[in-house]
C-alpha cells in the first residue's frame, strides 16, 4: 500500500462556516507529513473527520485503504491519535488513562510503555486534574506511541512540552518511521515539522495552498544569497529572479527565485567572485510566504478580480 | 548605545497592604455576579418557592387551630421525625408548623447554597486557572474570596428577604416572618464561609465541596441527636443555632449574633490560609493512585463503571436516608394525618389501606428523586464529550454504540441499585418499628416496580444524547415535570392527560396497589425502543462539539 491518507475536495461546514472548502491531502505510507496552518485553517477538523468523529458534507476520504466514517472501529485499531489539548479524567492517574487508551485500541506493549513514560519522565500514579498541560500531553503520546499501529495521527502534539521532551519526540518519531510507520504531524514549531517531515501540505481556510517534499517547496521560493565580489555588484539589480537587493560597497545581499539560481550565480561569476554564503529558505519563510505580505498582496488582487498574473495557478 | 533615558524615574511603590489586598474585590463581584446571574436567580427564587409552597401546603391541608393541634400532638415525642425535621418549637400554630415542615432540610438547602455560590468563584475558578489570570491584573490576593463570599452573601440576603415576604404574604406575624428569613440567611452565610476555608485546604473543587458537605452534614446530624435528647448537643451545630431562633415561637435573636460572628471568625481562618498557600495549591497533600489500569477497567463497562460508581453510591445513600424518613413515620401515619381531609386525599390517592397508601406515596416520591439520578447518569456521555474527553476514546478500537451503551446500563443498573436503597431502607425501618418482615420485601418490591419508568427517563436520555445532543435539557425537563406531578399532581388538580406525560403516573402503586404487569412491560418497551433509537442515531452524528 502506497498510500495511508487520500483526500479529495473535502467539504465540511458548521452552521454557516465553510471550515474546510476542498482541501486536498496525501500522505504515503512510510513518511511523516507535515500538516501546516494558521489557527483556524482546518487541520484539526481534518483530523477529526479521518478519525471518523465528524461526517464529510463533501469530498473523498481514504484512510488505510478505508472509509473512515463507516468503518471506524476497523480503523481505530491500526491507528493512533493525540490531541492538541489533552482532556484527561480527573479520577484517574496517568497510568490508568494510557492503560485505558492502548488497550481500547487493541493492546499495548508493556515494556514499550514503560520504557516511553521514563523516556518522558511521566509520574503515572498522579490523578488526571493534578498534571499540568504538558504532562496530560505525555499522558496522550505515551498512549499512542506505546501501541503497536501503522498510522500517528498528531495534532499539535508537543505544544506543552520542554525543549527536552521536544527532543525525546522526535528521536521516538524517527524510530516508529524507522520502523515503516505513517505520521500525520499538524504542527505549529517549524523546526520540528521542518527536522521530521518528508513531505508537507499547508492549507489555508480550508484549502490546501502547498504540497509536497521540502526541496519541492524550496525550488518554489527563493533563496537568500550574500555575495562579495571584486567589480561593484551593481549589475545584479537586472538580472532576473533578483529581489530585495541590498548594495553596500562590494558587498550585496539579496534574494533570488530558487528556479533562476543557476542563471544569477553564472551572472556573478562574472563579476569576480570573492566569497559566496547562499542559505537556503527556513520552512517559516515559507510558510510567511503564504500567509505573509505577499498573501495579503494577492488576496487584493483577489479582491480587484485581477487575478491574472498566474502565481498561484503556477503552483 | 549610549541611549539616554528620557523617561521619569518610577513612581515609588507606596504599601498600604490592608487595601492592596482587597484591591478589585468590587469589580470582582461584579464578575461573579454576571457570570453566575443564573444561578443566583435559581437558587434565591428555588429556596423562596420551596419554603413558600410548604407553608401554604400546610395552611391549605390544616386550616383550622384544631387541624394543627391534631397534626402536632403525635409528632411531640415522635423521635424520628424530631431527628429529621429540628425541635418542635410551636407546632401547633400555623408558623410554627410551617418552619418545622421545612425544617432541617431547609437550613440544609441554604447551606447548599452559600456552599456552591462561594465554591464556584474561590477553588473552581483558581482549578481551572482563571484566578491566575485575575490575580495577574490589579487585584489582591483576598480580592476573589472576598468578592465570592460577597456574592453568597448578598444572594442569601435576598432568598431571606423572599423567605421573610412569603411568610408575611401568608399573613404570618411579622416578628416571626423575619427571625426565620434571617435565620434562614445567616446559616446559609456560616456555609459559605466554611467553603471559603475548605477551599483552601484543598486543590481540588470536588474534595472543597466534599469537605463543607461533610461540614454541612455533621452539622444537621449533630443536631438531630441533640434535638432527640435533651437539646444540649444541638449547641454544638450551627444548624442547632439557626433553629435555636425559634421563629414563632417567642423569637431569640442571639443565635443569630453566633451564626454571624462563626461566619466572620471562618472568614479570617480562610484569609489567613489564603496568605499562607501558593496560588493553585492547597493545604493537604495529593494521594499518588495506581501506575497501572485494572484489568476490568479498560473494558467499555470497566470505564463507565469506574467513572459513575461515586455517584451511584451516594445517591444510594441518600435514597437510603430518605427510605428511613419516611420508614419512620409509617407507625403514625393514622395520628399524623388525623382528620385532615386534604392530608387524606393525598395519601390515600392510592387507595386502600391507609398505611399501604402512604408507603406507595413514599416510594412513588422515592422513586422521583431517583429519576435525578438516572437521567444524570444517561446524560454522562454528553458530559463527558463536551469535557471533550470522548474524543481520544472514540478515536480508539471502541465503538460508539458500546460508549454510549456501557454508561447506559450503568444508569440502568444504578438506578435499581439506588431506587432499591430507598425501597430496602424504607421496608427495613418499618419493619423494625412495626414488627412485620415482610414489609422489607414488599417495599423493596415496590421501589423496585419504578425501574421501568426510571428507564423510561434513561432510555429517553440515550436518545438526546443520540440524536439531539444540544437538546438533553429536555429530559431535565420531563424529571421536573415528573416531580411536579407526584409532589402536587393533587394540589394543583392537573388534568389526567397532563399526569399521564409521567411514566410514574403508570407504575401500579404498590403495596396498596395490585401488581399489574401490562404498563410495566409497555414501559420497558419503550424504554427499550428509545435506547435503540439512540445507540442509532449516536453513529450518525458527528462528534466531539
Amino acid at each position: 500500500m502506497a498510500t495511508a491518507i487520500s483526500v479529495e475536495g473535502l467539504v465540511k461546514t458548521f452552521g454557516h462556516v465553510r471550515a474546510l472548502d476542498g482541501l486536498d491531502l496525501e500522505v504515503r505510507a512510510g513518511e511523516v507529513h507535515g500538516f501546516l496552518g494558521p489557527n483556524g485553517a482546518g487541520k484539526s477538523t481534518t483530523i477529526r473527520i479521518l478519525l471518523g468523529l465528524l461526517r464529510p458534507d463533501a469530498g473523498r476520504v481514504t484512510l488505510l485503504g478505508g472509509d473512515p466514517w463507516r468503518d471506524a472501529v476497523e480503523l481505530h485499531r491500526r491507528l493512533a491519535y493525540v490531541p492538541g489539548d489533552v482532556n484527561l479524567w480527573p479520577n484517574l492517574t496517568g497510568g490508568e488513562v494510557i492503560d485505558l487508551l492502548a488497550d481500547l485500541r487493541g493492546g499495548v506493549d508493556p515494556r514499550r510503555r514503560d520504557e516511553l513514560i521514563e523516556r518522558f519522565d511521566l509520574d503515572p500514579r498522579k490523578k488526571g486534574r493534578t498534571y499540568s498541560k504538558g504532562n496530560r500531553q505525555k499522558v496522550a503520546l505515551v498512549a499512542a506511541l506505546a501501541s503497536d499501529v501503522e498510522l500517528l495521527l498528531l495534532d499539535e502534539p508537543t505544544a506543552g512540552l520542554d525543549p527536552l521532551m521536544e527532543a525525546v519526540f522526535q528521536d521516538t518519531i524517527r524510530e516508529i518511521t524507522g520502523e515503516g510507520r505513517t505520521v500525520l504531524l499538524s504542527s505549529h514549531i517549524l523546526a520540528q515539522v521542518e527536522a521530521l517531515a518528508d513531505r508537507v501540505s499547508i492549507i489555508r481556510q480550508g484549502r490546501t495552498v502547498e504540497s509536497g517534499t521540502l526541496a519541492e517547496l524550496r525550488h518554489l521560493t527563493r533563496t537568500t544569497i550574500t555575495v562579495e565580489t571584486e567589480r561593484t555588484p551593481d549589475a545584479v539589480g537586472a538580472m532576473a529572479g533578483v529581489h530585495n537587493l541590498r548594495v553596500d560597497g562590494h558587498r550585496a545581499t539579496f534574494d533570488v527565485d530558487t528556479a533562476r539560481l543557476d542563471e544569477v550565480v553564472r551572472g556573478l561569476a562574472g563579476l569576480g567572485v570573492r566569497s559566496l554564503v547562499s542559505r537556503p529558505p527556513t520552512l517559516e519563510e515559507l510558510f510567511l510566504r503564504h500567509y505573509g505580505d505577499e498573501l495579503a498582496v494577492l488576496e487584493r488582487a483577489d479582491a480587484d478580480g485581477a487575478r491574472s498574473d498566474g502565481e498561484r495557478g503556477g503552483r | 548605545m549610549t541611549a539616554v533615558d528620557t523617561r521619569p524615574p518610577a513612581a515609588p511603590v507606596t504599601h498600604r497592604p490592608a487595601a492592596d489586598r482587597l484591591a478589585g474585590t468590587a469589580r470582582l463581584a461584579r464578575l461573579a455576579l454576571r457570570t453566575s446571574r443564573v444561578r443566583v436567580a435559581l437558587w434565591t427564587a428555588g429556596v423562596a418557592v420551596l419554603v413558600y409552597s410548604s407553608a401554604a401546603s400546610i395552611e391549605g391541608l390544616y386550616p383550622t387551630e384544631e387541624d394543627l393541634r391534631e397534626l402536632a400532638e403525635p409528632l411531640y415525642d415522635n423521635a424520628a421525625v424530631i431527628a429529621l425535621q429540628g425541635p418542635t418549637y410551636a407546632i401547633d400554630t400555623l408558623g410554627g408548623a410551617a418552619v418545622f415542615n421545612i425544617g432541617a432540610f431547609g437550613y440544609a438547602l441554604v447551606g447548599l447554597m452559600g456552599m456552591f455560590l462561594v465554591g464556584r468563584h474561590t477553588r473552581v475558578d483558581e482549578e481551572a486557572e482563571r484566578t491566575e489570570l485575575l490575580r495577574a491584573a490589579v487585584v489582591g490576593r483576598h480580592a476573589p474570596v472576598v468578592a465570592a463570599l460577597l456574592l453568597a452573601t448578598g444572594a442569601l440576603a435576598v432568598a431571606g428577604a423572599l423567605i421573610t415576604a412569603s411568610m408575611l404574604a401568608l399573613g404570618l406575624p411579622v416578628a416571626g416572618s423575619v427571625a426565620y428569613g434571617l435565620a434562614m440567611a445567616a446559616f446559609g452565610v456560616v456555609m459559605a464561609a466554611t467553603t471559603a476555608v475548605t477551599a483552601q485546604l484543598s486543590a481540588h473543587a470536588r474534595t472543597a465541596y466534599g469537605l463543607a458537605g461533610a461540614v454541612l452534614g455533621l452539622s444537621y446530624l449533630v443536631r438531630a441527636v441533640g434535638d432527640v435528647g435533651d437539646g444540649r448537643l444541638s449547641w454544638a451545630s450551627p444548624m442547632g443555632w439557626a433553629q435555636q431562633v425559634r421563629p414563632y415561637a417567642g423569637e431569640r435573636w442571639w443565635p443569630l449574633a453566633l451564626l454571624l460572628g462563626t461566619a466572620g471568625l471562618l472568614t479570617a481562618l480562610a484569609l489567613q490560609l489564603l496568605d499562607r498557600r501558593d496560588l493553585g495549591s492547597g493545604m493537604l497533600a495529593e494521594r499518588a493512585g495506581p501506575p497501572r489500569a485494572a484489568r476490568w477497567l479498560t473494558r467499555p463497562w470497566g470505564l463507565a463503571v469506574r467513572l459513575q460508581r461515586a455517584s451511584v453510591l451516594w445517591w444510594a445513600v441518600g435514597l437510603a436516608i430518605t427510605g428511613v424518613a419516611y420508614g419512620s413515620l409509617g407507625g403514625d401515619v393514622e395520628d399524623l394525618i388525623g382528620d385532615s381531609e386534604g392530608m387524606a386525599e393525598i395519601v390515600t390517592q392510592a387507595g386502600g389501606d391507609l398505611v399501604d397508601s402512604f408507603f406507595a406515596t413514599a416510594l412513588l416520591m422515592v422513586a422521583v428523586i431517583t429519576a435525578g439520578f438516572t437521567v444524570a447518569s444517561a446524560l454522562r456521555p454528553r458530559g463527558e464529550e463536551s469535557a471533550g474527553r470522548a474524543e481520544p476514546l472514540l478515536a480508539t478500537a471502541l465503538g460508539r454504540r458500546a460508549w454510549l451503551g456501557s454508561h447506559l446500563a450503568v444508569a440502568a443498573g444504578g438506578s435499581a441499585i439506588v431506587v432499591g436503597a430507598g425501597g430496602l431502607a424504607m421496608g427495613l425501618t418499618d419493619a423494625v418499628a412495626s414488627g412485620d418482615a415482610g414489609q422489607v420485601w414488599r417495599l423493596t418490591g415496590g421501589a423496585l416496580a419504578h425501574l421501568p419508568a426510571l428507564w423510561v427517563l434513561a432510555g429517553l436520555g440515550a436518545l438526546l444524547v443520540g440524536a439531539a445532543p444540544r437538546a438533553t435539557g429536555l429530559a431535565w425537563a420531563l424529571v421536573g415535570w415528573c416531580v411536579l406531578v407526584a409532589f402536587f399532581g393533587e394540589l394543583l388538580d392537573l388534568p389526567r392527560w397532563a399526569r399521564d406525560l409521567s411514566p410514574f403516573e403508570h407504575v401500579p402503586r404498590l403495596p396498596a396497589d395490585e401488581v399489574t404487569w401490562l404498563p410495566l412491560g409497555v414501559l420497558t418497551a419503550l424504554a427499550a425502543a428509545l435506547a435503540a433509537a439512540g445507540l442509532a442515531a449516536v453513529e450518525r452524528r458527528d462528534v466531539g462539539s
